[in-house]
């Protein structure tokens, strides 16, 4: 297996977030903004990078049936530290992001990809595996984030874009908001991915 | 803050599903079925009550005492997984009849949010062992409720007309949204 094919596949072909549908309770959370968007992503790809490394690393110990457990307790032990980092050096985005950064614990991608691409695979196309993935669900955060945070406050990053006159549609950052915007996002992810398919046969 | 207003909050005002985020992954994954729904929000009422009461004495027990309150999330997860395993088993042992019923969703209620989510917030917004228990009780019937609304909705689905780009989860996410608008109207009830 080359390991681009692998980078890409994380990245866009097996886009956890647009193809996928898995990790969605923190995806739909923590968009309200571009800054929240990235750091939640940037959280998720070290979690995901260091578990997958480190069970990768384990995949010859760990007895299968007691695998699941396993799994947890080591991405349990990475999302605590990427906790306490965040809650010492990034105080105000560990109080916007709150209770969704322990619970990257229970996020689907994390265990399936432990599950289905750690655990049998080496340490090297494990750790790129770890990074397409991370940078798939971040790059589908930072698109969601961005949209409603442009549309539902008018700013990005903070900074004003549309003047004093703009009325910002709340909605967008609301939580029905995120549920329709996600929506929409995944069907012209479909719609691009069916033209592309069917182009090239 | 009064049980009845922490019902309420949790069913209704600030629903798990619909306006906190968690529980999305069941919430869309097993709504294809009204009967299935049913069972996963009953499986999962149990579990977070459980859950909740046992995480609730740990943290005043235990990781308080000694000054152990990082661990949190790691002994959490840890308790909920071994939880989930024991009342397969003894569901498994006293009503095969349940078992047959929920069986398939147990493993599921590990790696769904609402459970780890409602542990940690309880301890967060420091209620007492009754506010835990209720606040247990509503936000899990709060996301039975979602489930089995959405899932009548998502078997008129199958009959219906959809843009083929929007077929499956896309057109349940917009679903799951007017859903979210509408449960906004009860917002200023607590």
């Amino acid at each position: 297996m080359k390991l681009s094919k692998v980078f890409k596949d994380g990245l866009i072909n097996d886009n956890p977030i647009f193809v996928q549908l898995i990790g969605m309770c923190s995806t739909l959370a923590v968009t309200t903004n571009l800054v929240n968007s990235f750091a939640m992503g940037l959280a998720v790809l070290v979690v995901l990078i260091g578990s997958n490394f480190v069970i990768s690393l384990l995949r010859n110990v760990i007895p299968d049936k007691i695998r699941i457990p396993a799994f947890v307790v080591v991405i349990a032990t990475f999302v605590t530290i990427v906790e306490m980092f965040m809650k010492a050096y990034a105080q105000p985005i560990y109080q916007a992001l709150g209770i969704f950064l322990p619970l990257i614990v229970v996020n689907c991608i994390i265990l399936a990809r432990a599950e289905a691409f750690a655990f049998k695979n080496g340490i090297i196309p494990s750790i790129v595996d770890g990074l397409g993935m991370g940078l798939g669900y971040t790059f589908a955060l930072v698109v969601l984030g961005a949209i409603r945070e442009i549309f539902g406050a008018g700013t990005l990053l903070g900074k004003s874009l549309f003047g004093a006159g703009y009325q910002p549609a709340g909605i967008f950052v609301m939580p029905p908001g995120a549920f329709i915007l996600l929506g929409v996002l995944i069907g012209i992810f479909n719609v691009v991915r069916n033209k592309k398919t069917s182009s090239r046969i | 803050m009064s049980i009845a207003a922490i019902l309420i909050s949790t069913i209704f005002v600030n629903n798990y599903v619909l306006a906190r985020f968690l529980g999305i992954c069941p919430f869309l994954g097993v709504s294809n079925k009204m009967e299935t729904a049913t069972g996963m929000g009953v499986a999962v009422t149990f579990v977070v009550t459980l859950s909740s009461i046992i995480t609730y004495f740990i943290q005043k027990g235990i990781l308080d005492v000694m000054g152990l309150g990082y661990l949190q999330t790691i002994v959490f997860i840890l308790v909920i997984a071994a939880l989930v395993q024991f009342v397969e088993l003894v569901i498994k042992k006293i009503s095969p009849t349940l078992y047959n019923a929920l069986g398939v969703y147990l493993p599921l209620i590990t790696t769904n949010c609402v459970v780890l989510g409602v542990t940690i917030l309880n301890i967060q917004e420091g209620y007492n062992l009754i506010q835990t228990i209720f606040n247990a009780i509503g936000s899990s019937v709060g996301f039975t409720l979602a489930l089995v609304l959405i899932s009548g909705i998502r078997e008129k689905f199958e009959v219906l007309d959809i843009p083929e780009a929007l077929k499956g989860f896309p057109i349940a996410l917009i679903t799951a949204g007017l859903m979210s608008i509408a449960f906004l109207g009860f917002n200023g009830l607590v």
